[in-house]
């Protein structure tokens, strides 16, 4: 048992943190989330200079070979600059199933993410499923080599960016089977395919897609055909942990700039961080923190067992970050008072993205509730 | 970073489950642990460890610790917690101990230490007072130096089991001029001594854990003075910055919430087991989400401990937590057993000999009373409250 960094996960955590020292800083962020692409090229680019692309992937598919503690601090420290590129999306989620795919996809398509050409999205979500992975209308119907998709994915994040898509679908089975749901890799301007993007709350992007008549080759699906609810409940467990990680590092820039206001801002000739009814709220601020950091390091470390531990971990992940999400954010608002109401103050865009976060891959009910199912 | 166990780890947690298998005293592995022990029965595990040198995994190797990792440590309290051990009495083990190997001299390390460990000298902590509670430094029990003596008068309050105690340490006023803090000092104090008396106090629980001590020209030799005069109160901080990280109790907390499901298991609701109602099961998912968080919590600040980088005021944090946890945990026991919770069962060394008829489930009895008597666990070892200023100001420097 061993909760200490590596020299080299040390230099990676240190490499990301001047990144977004460097490239962003408040203003530099407004600039790129008010840009009409919505997020900066050139930061792609870089990412892929510093190999970030490649981190998750196999030395034999031209990648790093890094874990999940390598994943949790490039999140953490995204997390800390609010980055609004879609790094998540693309290597952790995306590159996630791509790595588990065969040969011929992995060559094919991991080059293209690792060089930074390419950028991902994930379309998972309908309105009608709620959280539930499972739940699907959209429609893969095999006829020849080709399968021909139908349905509708919303709040598709990232997809404006998107040149490509993995798309879950089913295949066969009922509603919310189990049995009979699939991957499919869709490249964003097949015909059919039709976007509506706009802006998240987040400062983020993401688009309503339609899928018509959609052809897509054989060759475009990833793993066994009806067989993918186990894999997606994995990647998906992934992502939530790289998620956590992100919540992390944004909770941490929220307390420390609390702390740092109430030390400052005086009131009835004080400052105001010598009240105890405050003290006692951002000890509270710091304890969520605290065991925020605890459970991220758990599910990342855990990533690898089998159900229910898995399950179990991601959940039990996901509900105390939700939690603490919540409470760090409303507090360093109030905390903040007026000023934290501000568009001029990062405050308020670390409280936007946590509140995305709480409900991303499911809520803190949902989570809950596959908690204690996982007995 | 990895929380991998190696094949060593599960070898060393096989010898462990197999000494506590066949060294934990049969004599009190099925009684009820609350109400009934003795103070033979405290003693009999304290003992058996002894024996094996287990007794203080927490002490540095050389003055009879075990030289365990963190993952040992870790095993260790999984594994006694599974089995139902008793809980050591922590005053000596987790508290006197490291303050004497920290800051006693030869001669204290080396009969305190032995006392301790064999389990020989029963020690209370003279800490609290009537007029000094959560504001401890205004205590006021004093002790004058007269000759080669200390003379103590004073009323110290609080005192957890002192009427099995040999042996006290105290906090006492040695200096009362200038900040409260500075004139404090730390006494070894023989409970035999003339001039002392112990009364007891019965809490809500119908328990007698707590009493006070009155301390009248009580006679100390100066010898049994720890460190310096007047450095009495860097020796309590030290104290309670170890009380804390022990504190926790997750191995536990689980083994409790184990229980629980157990119970609600037995329960019924609507025709069908408690432990398929979702709004009871919401309740200890949540808390087992909790106690997780808590478990990595404890384990990050043990991993910053061994590599001797000191535990700090973040231990605070398992502190409030752990007794949180603790506290829901025997609320939501009440909780699940409903109607039988509330008959109360007299204790069974006062119901000897009679025949006293008991009311409901196994599970039921005493449930009740652990609640309220776990209601003590925010308020003492500094309350939770008073955990929260020492984060404030020493952590997040308010």
């Amino acid at each position: 048992m061993d909760f200490s960094f590596s020299e080299e996960q040390t230099l990676l955590r240190n490499t990301i943190q001047s990144f977004v020292q460097d490239n962003y800083d408040f203003d530099k962020r407004r600039e790129i989330i008010q840009s009409e692409e919505g997020i900066k090229k050139e930061n792609w680019q870089q990412f892929a200079e510093l190999g970030l692309l490649g981190a998750p992937f196999s030395e034999e598919d031209g990648g790093m070979g890094f874990g999940s503690v390598e994943t949790m601090i490039v999140a953490e420290e995204f997390g800390k600059g609010l980055v609004v590129e879609p790094y998540i999306q693309t290597i952790v989620t995306c590159g996630g199933f791509l790595r588990r795919s065969n040969p011929a996809q992995r060559e094919k398509y991991i080059p293209g993410i690792i060089s930074g050409e390419d950028i991902w999205a994930f379309a998972y979500a309908e309105p009608q499923g709620r959280y539930n992975l499972n739940d699907l209308t959209t429609t893969a119907i095999l006829d020849g080599d080709e399968y021909t998709v139908n349905g509708y994915k919303c709040v598709v994040s990232g997809a404006p960016w998107a040149n490509k898509l993995i798309v879950s679908v089913r295949t066969s089975g009922d509603q919310r089977d189990k049995e009979g749901i699939s991957l499919l890799i869709i490249e964003k301007n097949s015909d059919g395919v039709s976007l509506r993007d706009y802006p998240t709350v987040d400062g983020s992007r993401a688009s309503e897609i339609t899928f018509e008549n959609v052809k897509v080759s054989k060759d475009n699906l990833i793993g066994e055909e009806g067989k993918s609810a186990d894999l997606l409940e994995l990647v998906v467990d992934e992502t939530i942990a790289a998620v956590c990680s992100e919540a992390v590092g944004a909770m941490a820039i929220l307390n420390d700039a609390t702390v740092e206001y109430c030390k400052t801002r005086k009131q009835f000739g004080q400052p105001i961080g010598k009240f105890q009814v405050l003290q006692h709220r951002m000890v509270d601020m710091f304890m969520q923190y605290e065991q925020s950091v605890s459970m991220t390091y758990m599910v990342n470390l855990k990533l690898e067992e089998d159900y229910p531990e898995r399950r179990k971990a991601a959940s039990g992940a996901k509900v105390q970050i939700a939690k603490a999400a919540k409470f760090i954010g409303q507090s360093a608002v109030q905390l903040h008072g007026g000023m934290g109401m501000t568009d001029e103050l990062n405050v308020g865009h670390y409280f936007k993205r946590l509140s995305m976060i709480e409900n991303v891959f499911g809520n803190i009910d949902h989570h809950l509730k596959q908690y204690s199912l996982a007995d | 970073m990895d929380i991998e166990f190696t094949k060593e780890d599960e070898n060393f947690r096989l010898e462990v489950r197999d000494f506590i298998d066949k060294n934990f005293p049969q004599n009190i592995k099925d009684i009820d642990k609350r109400t009934d022990l003795t103070r033979d029965d405290m003693f009999s595990w304290h003992k058996a460890l002894y024996k094996k040198g287990w007794i203080a995994p927490h002490w540095p190797k050389e003055y009879g610790g075990t030289g365990w990792n963190i993952t040992q440590r870790y095993i260790w309290d999984q594994e006694c917690a599974n089995a139902g051990t008793t809980p050591l009495i922590p005053f000596g083990l987790t508290m006197l101990g490291p303050v004497i190997i920290g800051f006693g001299n030869d001669n204290q390390k080396d009969w305190v230490l032995k006392g301790i460990l064999s389990g020989e000298d029963w020690w209370c902590q003279g800490y609290s007072e009537p007029g000094a509670g959560s504001d401890l430094a205004s205590l006021r029990t004093k002790a004058e130096k007269i000759g080669d003596h200390y003379v103590v008068n004073g009323h110290k309050i609080w005192t957890t089991l002192a009427q099995f105690a040999d042996w006290m340490f105290c906090l006492v006023r040695t200096n009362s001029d200038g900040k409260p803090q500075e004139g404090i000092s730390f006494l070894l104090i023989d409970m035999k001594s003339e001039g002392i008396e112990v009364k007891p106090i019965i809490t809500m629980d119908g328990g007698h854990e707590v009493n006070e001590v009155f301390l009248e020209d009580v006679k100390v030799p100066v010898e049994n003075l720890v460190g310096e005069e007047n450095m009495g109160w860097t020796i309590a901080k030290y104290l309670l910055g170890n009380e804390r990280t022990g504190i926790a109790g997750v191995a536990r907390s689980k083994k409790a919430i184990e229980r629980l499901k157990e119970i609600a298991g037995s329960e019924y609701i609507d025709g069908k087991n408690l432990i398929n109602d979702s709004d009871f099961v919401r309740k200890i998912s949540e808390l087992e989400v909790d106690l997780t968080a808590l478990e990595y919590t404890e384990l990050r600040t043990l991993a910053k401990e061994s590599k001797g980088e000191g535990a700090g005021a973040e231990s605070s944090i398992l502190k409030i937590k752990g007794t949180e946890i603790q506290q829901r945990i025997t609320e939501l026991t009440v909780e699940a057993i409903g109607h039988y919770s509330n008959p109360y069962l007299v204790p069974a060394f006062e119901r000897q000999g009679s025949n006293y008829l008991t009311i409901g489930p196994d599970y039921s009895h005493g449930a009740a009373q652990n609640y309220f008597s776990t209601r003590k666990t925010s308020i003492y070892g500094g309350s939770n409250e008073i955990q929260k200023n020492i984060i404030a100001k020493m952590v997040l420097g308010l």
